[in-house]
């Protein structure tokens, strides 16, 4: 586990103080819900700030350094008490691309941490070519289309076509709170029509995520252990 | 570090005044120049002027909008990129302007306005077109290049940027009401690779009334190196993979991780977020912290001289890179090139003064021949020169703990300036209260829109091939251009 990353919360089965909106008040992305009185929050929205867990009066947050999390929808990566957001193995997308996978990242106003990230993951520290994972250049050549930011309106266009320029079978992975929900974006200048017709096969949450949150997700996806 | 807060109404000058004062080189070089819609038919121009070690200063003046104004752009070329953007935000027409081109295409139908984009085009039978993007071969952000070739020549590069445009400026306006002081993840993430340094600007505006403790100050001076070491490294990196220089490309790439980890460590995030916070530190630093701190400063030290003299002393690279990308001191200060390209270029323009820079200085460091080795040999010696700063304000520092954020009250019609040197040069945050006290502008600029002119420059008469490595050189942000 990387030492002192603020990864994945956990949130304790603690009642909220009455009245108590404190974590609501500071969350930049409406990221929890007060259920029952008791809290809970989506990481597809999540920015992980950890204001919630400062301003908490019972400690119900706690961010933990564990960087794997991840999901296959949405649902999966609400995290409450006792429940952690993990992938399931894909039967499918598992045997046709367990032992290669070629990705094509496209920046759909990112900010670029979630890109280094993703570079990063070809450094000597991740070398996630090692699993046969590997970026390539032409969406041609592509099987998974890895998106970051929250798609802008000037990247509507662009987008489509790389995701019509791959050949099937083909899978979108949304990279980051503002792929996954739009994030600090979700009132900006974006069109996020595309997510909605192409539902991501794998959702890897984080502002940014941990290379080591992709490492993970995908070889859970593809079932490499 | 720098920050300014000034009454709106001691600023404003006559318009001809104004004029003749941006004009003329002796009143400071200007850090920005915005406009705002005052939405009772005139626009209010405000510039921000840097006086060197005599500090900042404004001046404004209002106009009536919709009404035609002379361009300073051709006595003036750096002041092309803020006319450019006026007229697209508030409607302001210059006349006698080069070209006023979309920005980011802000306006309404702006898909349209960027599909529309009007492209300089060189005419003649031996001329080709070489058209880039918007997305790249890499994981990188978007933007366009179009290339006017003679056979490997490039006569003419134009960039069309804009496509990661969010919105920035407005949302930021938008969470005003509630406490801008809420709004640092946003700030955040404007340039996510200069998250320290936008989330410092940023808290410097709304600290200009009230600047806070040295020890507040050294707690962000501590993260903004460490940005800047990292993205170097990353830049350097990157160069070496683009020359297949593999050797330096695993080097720095490995010890990157080394300080973005050193940066996790003091505040839970790889970009340093949530290490900075309006009025107090943002993370504690105890003796553990520290020697965390120190093992990474002294990894570095450590492995950094062999890579570099692999790499600087290796004759392929320096075929590579001098007389590459060439951007000459003339042009560079001409177009107003700021931060590590313009001290590339020999032009030395450094906001590492003041605050926590005055109690521990920092050198700065130019060199003169602005081509990419220039620009790269910069990158390492900024690298050495953080360290040696890092370790020095280390020694003997009994730590903090992480403080209490402070609200924000910038009192009525004022305008707060925060100013900080990120790894790319001077990121700028101006915030602005009306007569009631309510916020109506918040101007964001990254370095990165003052400096994407010097790569369009720098590549004329070079080889199309060079492009790539022109390119990293430069490594400017999209995002922060496009907000």
């Amino acid at each position: 586990m990387p030492a002192g990353y603020r990864g994945l919360p956990v949130v304790t089965d603690v009642p909220c103080a009455a009245g108590c909106t404190a974590c609501l008040d500071e969350c930049p992305t409406e990221a929890i819900v007060i259920a029952e009185g008791r809290v809970q929050i989506d990481l597809g929205r999540c920015v992980y700030c950890g204001r919630c867990e400062e301003v908490c009066p019972v400690h119900a947050f706690k961010f933990t350094a564990d960087p794997k999390q991840g999901g296959r929808s949405l649902g999966d990566l609400v995290v409450t008490a006792g429940t952690r957001p993990t992938v399931a193995r894909d039967v499918d997308l598992a045997r046709i691309f367990g032992r290669s996978l070629k990705l094509r990242q496209v920046s759909a106003g990112g900010c670029n941490a979630c890109e280094l990230e993703l570079s990063a993951l070809a450094n000597v520290n991740f070398d996630v070519q090692r699993y046969g994972i590997e970026w390539v250049a032409s969406p041609r050549h592509a099987d998974a289309l890895v998106l970051t930011g929250p798609l802008t309106e000037h990247m509507r266009d662009a987008v489509r076509l790389t995701w019509e320029a791959m050949p099937d079978p083909k899978f979108v992975v949304a990279f980051g709170a503002c792929a996954i929900s739009g994030g600090l974006y979700r009132e900006g200048h974006i069109d996020r029509a595309f997510l909605g017709e192409h539902i991501p096969a794998l959702y890897l949450p984080g502002c940014p995520p941990h290379p080591l949150t992709f490492v993970h997700g995908i070889l859970d996806l593809l079932g490499v252990r | 570090m720098r920050a300014l807060a000034v009454d709106r109404v001691a600023s404003w000058l006559p318009e001809l005044g104004w004029r003749d004062w941006l004009a003329s080189p002796e009143v400071g070089r200007p850090v920005a120049v915005f406009g705002r819609n005052a939405g009772d038919g005139r626009v209010e121009l405000t510039a921000v002027l840097d006086h060197g070690v005599d500090g900042l200063a404004v001046v404004a003046t209002r106009v009536a909008a919709g009404v035609p104004q002379p361009s300073l752009a051709a006595a003036a070329p750096g002041l092309a990129g803020f006319e450019r953007e006026i007229h697209e935000q508030c409607g302001i027409a210059y006349v006698g302007h080069p070209w006023l081109k979309p920005v980011r295409a802000q306006g309404a139908d702006s898909a349209a306005a960027m599909d529309a984009y009007p492209y300089y085009a060189v005419e003649g039978k031996p001329v080709h077109e070489v058209a880039v993007g918007p997305v790249h071969a890499g994981v990188i952000e978007p933007g366009s290049f179009r290339f006017q070739c003679h056979g490997e020549r490039v006569l003419h590069l134009e960039i069309q940027l804009g496509y990661q445009h969010r919105g920035v400026e407005r949302l930021l306006l938008a969470k005003a009401p509630g406490g801008l002081e809420r709004a640092v993840p946003l700030v955040e993430t404007v340039a996510g690779d200069s998250s320290v340094a936008h989330a410092i600007a940023f808290c410097l505006a709304l600290e200009a009334q009230e600047p806070v403790s040295a020890e507040v100050a050294l707690s962000r001076g501590i993260l903004l190196e460490l940005e800047r070491v990292g993205i170097h490294l990353a830049g350097l990196s990157g160069m070496a993979a683009d020359i297949a220089h593999l050797q330096a490309a695993a080097g720095y790439g490995r010890l990157r991780t080394v300080v973005i980890n050193a940066s996790m460590r003091l505040c839970g995030s790889r970009f340093g977020r949530g290490g900075v916070r309006p009025g107090a530190c943002g993370y504690a630093l105890d003796a553990e912290g520290r020697a965390g701190l120190a093992n990474a400063i002294a990894t570095l030290k450590h492995d950094l001289p062999a890579i570099d003299e692999r790499f600087f002393g290796d004759l392929a690279v320096r075929r590579r890179f001098v007389g590459v990308g060439v951007l000459d001191m003339k042009r560079a200060t001409e177009i107003g090139m700021v931060g590590l390209c313009a001290r590339a270029s020999g032009v030395r323009v450094d906001q590492r003064i003041g605050g926590i820079y005055e109690q521990f200085p920092l050198p700065s460091t130019t060199a003169a021949t602005g081509d990419c080795w220039a620009r790269e040999w910069l990158r390492m010696r900024e690298i050495h020169e953080s360290l040696a700063w890092l370790a020095r304000v280390l020694e003997g520092q009994p730590g903090w703990a992480r403080g209490p954020r402070t609200a924000f009250s910038p009192g009525r019609s004022r305008l707060c300036v925060g100013v900080a040197e990120g790894c790319r040069g001077e990121v700028v945050y101006a915030l602005e209260t009306d007569a009631a006290g309510d916020v109506v502008q918040v101007k964001v600029q990254d370095p990165s829109f003052r400096n994407w002119m010097g790569l369009q420059v720098a590549v004329r008469d070079n080889e199309i091939a060079d492009f790539p490595i022109c390119n990293k050189s430069f490594d400017l942000s999209y995002c922060g251009h496009d907000l």
